[in-house]
């Protein structure tokens, strides 16, 4: 018999509800983004997100159904991200999901955000262990190793600003549009590497990041230039920006990939839209005899699809939510592992 | 018909069930706890031991605030899933109403009243009329004060209901005098029994547009249509 785990992902700005048949095959992913509403502040506003869940999520149910044409009779199981992520959003999410499973009585199953993530690339590719996976966002940017499936070891992670956080404040600096991210990106791909930025490689054996000095070291080098009426071109300083941030992520990733002999290196997040490390993974691990992979766009961003893969593992290892399943905005992917047993 | 009813909208949880033409089974919990941990373990506990199925549900009602944000979300998200995917009607009703639907006497007024921090209430005011509830003054968020001084020019009894009494008692008195009326202690709970037979009533609401009457708008965005509105008159 098939399993259908149907997944719900509210955590941030965008309304997701997916469904994925025995672990990686991806029949629905309905995705209501509310991007459109949140640029005119330049970023998420809580408050709102939570809002547009509530008017979106029976819609975005129902077109997930629509495009899988099966019914909630199929469904083995429910997934949903229970964290992290903003509280007022998940929540909405998180009694959501529960409605419907209770409604037609199907085991209920809390989704860590973050295991999501790397479990969108087995939509694509069966995992091999150990394995090892960067995931950078607007909110993460973590080495986590993975020695089976449902196990987390975060190896490495940030002690300041995000990733794709130091990314959006670029973009403010730079005058681009929100979401800043990929306009960085794009600016990027047309300058030139002019600018010496610092990376910041912390301890010897540290697999940690910090961005918040490179972050102001490109806003002093902005305002300095502005101030004693040097032109610097925006694309050298996205470009000289991006290879800073690029280079530290591939050669740590690298560095981990190397002591922990992995078999798999996973990008994970939407950051790992970013064309530069994309570039950047490529030719560092030429020459390794290790795999290494991108999920699509759609999958990088934040979805349901990844949250219904995960949650298909969850489920095939016992895990199981009660009707008290509540958000947790601190989720530890850790111990949310050793959930899972 | 039979209705589950929910009310999450502020710090009180109840849920009931009417069933077969009666009040089959109501809980009441008044305890400051997150409302996603409570509400649906007692939606299971109150659907088992009155042996109902999600199935024999024929519709969802719901207090759709004005009241805590989250609170009004929770419950919303969770009737309008229940109503969706079980393909019944949903009603959503004030949770001023359902509050201010605890007083029976003819014609009196009621000002059922949620505290909204910074001296600012959420209130409407209601009028008992034999069977039904008439809206008098629709709800709005409102500095009590102001609420007050327009509640004197009725000049006559206005009975309040509120949780948050106690904030607001001696103000009222300053303002309304002998006019102003607090009944017994339990009046002041809404009652989720009363919720359930309401929507019996009722037409029902659009599912998928459906959504809490939060009243307020979001800050930032109010700030923004404010800052709109004063860049356009800057450039006439
Ligand atoms: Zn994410």
């Amino acid at each position: 018999m098939n399993n259908y785990i149907l997944a719900v992902e509210t955590s941030c700005d965008e309304t997701a509800v997916a469904i994925v048949k025995n672990g990686t095959e991806l029949v629905a992913n309905a995705v209501s983004s509310q991007i459109d509403s949140h640029k005119r502040f330049g970023g998420v506003v809580p408050e709102l997100a939570s809002r547009h869940h509530v008017e979106n999520i029976t819609v975005v149910m129902e077109e997930a159904f629509q495009t899988a044409g099966i019914t909630m009779d199929d469904i083995t199981a429910v997934a949903v991200t229970e964290g992290p992520g903003l509280v007022g959003a998940l929540l909405v999410g998180v009694n959501a999901a529960k409605a419907l499973a209770f409604a037609h009585d199907k085991p209920l199953i809390g989704v860590h955000h973050i295991a999501g993530h790397i479990y969108a690339n087995r939509l694509m590719n069966e995992f091999e262990f150990p394995l090892l996976s960067l995931v950078v966002s607007g909110g993460h940017t973590e080495l986590i190793l993975m020695k089976e499936h449902g196990k987390f070891e975060i190896i490495g992670e940030t002690r300041d600003d995000a990733a794709g956080e130091a990314y959006d404040k670029i973009a403010r600096t730079l005058n681009l549009p929100y979401p800043g991210g990929p306009k960085v990106d794009e600016l990027a791909q047309k300058g030139n590497i002019s600018i010496d930025f610092p990376r910041a490689w912390l301890e010897e054996e540290s697999f940690d990041f910090s961005f918040s000095g490179l972050k102001s070291a490109v806003i002093n080098t902005v305002h300095n230039a502005k101030q004693k009426g040097i032109e610097i071109k925006n694309e050298d300083v996205a470009a000289s920006f991006q290879a800073s941030v690029v280079e530290v992520l591939t050669e740590k990733t690298w560095r981990a990939a190397k002591k922990y002999q992995v078999k798999q290196v996973i990008i994970a997040g939407g950051v790992a839209a970013n064309k530069g490390l994309r570039k950047g993974m490529e030719e560092k691990f030429r020459n390794e005899n290790m795999d290494v992979f991108f999920p699509p766009l759609s999958l990088c961003t934040d979805n349901a699809a990844m949250i219904a893969a995960a949650g298909y593992i969850a489920y095939e290892q016992g895990h199981r939510a009660d009707w008290a399943l509540n958000a947790n905005p601190s989720l530890d992917l850790e111990n949310y592992g050793n959930k899972i047993k | 018909m039979n209705v589950l009813a929910i009310d999450t909208s502020n710090q009180l949880l109840g849920v009931a069930l009417w069933k077969d033409n009666e009040l089959k089974a109501e809980y009441t919990a008044n305890i400051k706890r997150n409302h996603s941990i409570g509400l649906m373990p007692s939606i299971n506990q109150l659907m088992k031991e009155t042996d109902t199925s999600p199935k024999d549900l024929d519709r969802i009602a719901v207090a759709k605030g004005p009241g805590s944000y989250t609170g009004v979300r929770i419950g919303l998200a969770t009737a309008k899933t229940l109503a969706w995917t079980l393909n019944i009607p949903i009603v959503a009703i004030s949770s001023l109403e359902l509050l201010a639907r605890n007083i029976h006497n003819d014609k009196a007024f009621v000002s059922p009243f949620f505290d909204a921090r910074r001296g600012l209430v959420y209130t409407g005011l209601y009028q008992r009329d034999t069977n039904d509830m008439k809206l008098v003054e629709k709800d709005c968020n409102i500095l009590m004060t102001d609420w007050l001084t327009e509640l004197q020019k009725l000049s006559s009894p206005v009975v309040f209901l509120s949780q948050d009494l106690e904030q607001h008692k001696k103000t009222i008195e300053e303002y309304l005098g002998e006019n102003a009326v607090f009944p017994e202690p339990l009046l002041h709970f809404p009652r989720a029994g009363e919720l359930a037979y309401l929507a019996t009533k009722r037409e029902a609401d659009q599912t998928h547009t459906l959504t809490p009457n939060y009243i307020r708008m979001v800050e930032a965005e109010a700030k923004w249509l404010e800052k709109q509105k004063q860049d356009r008159s800057n450039h006439e």
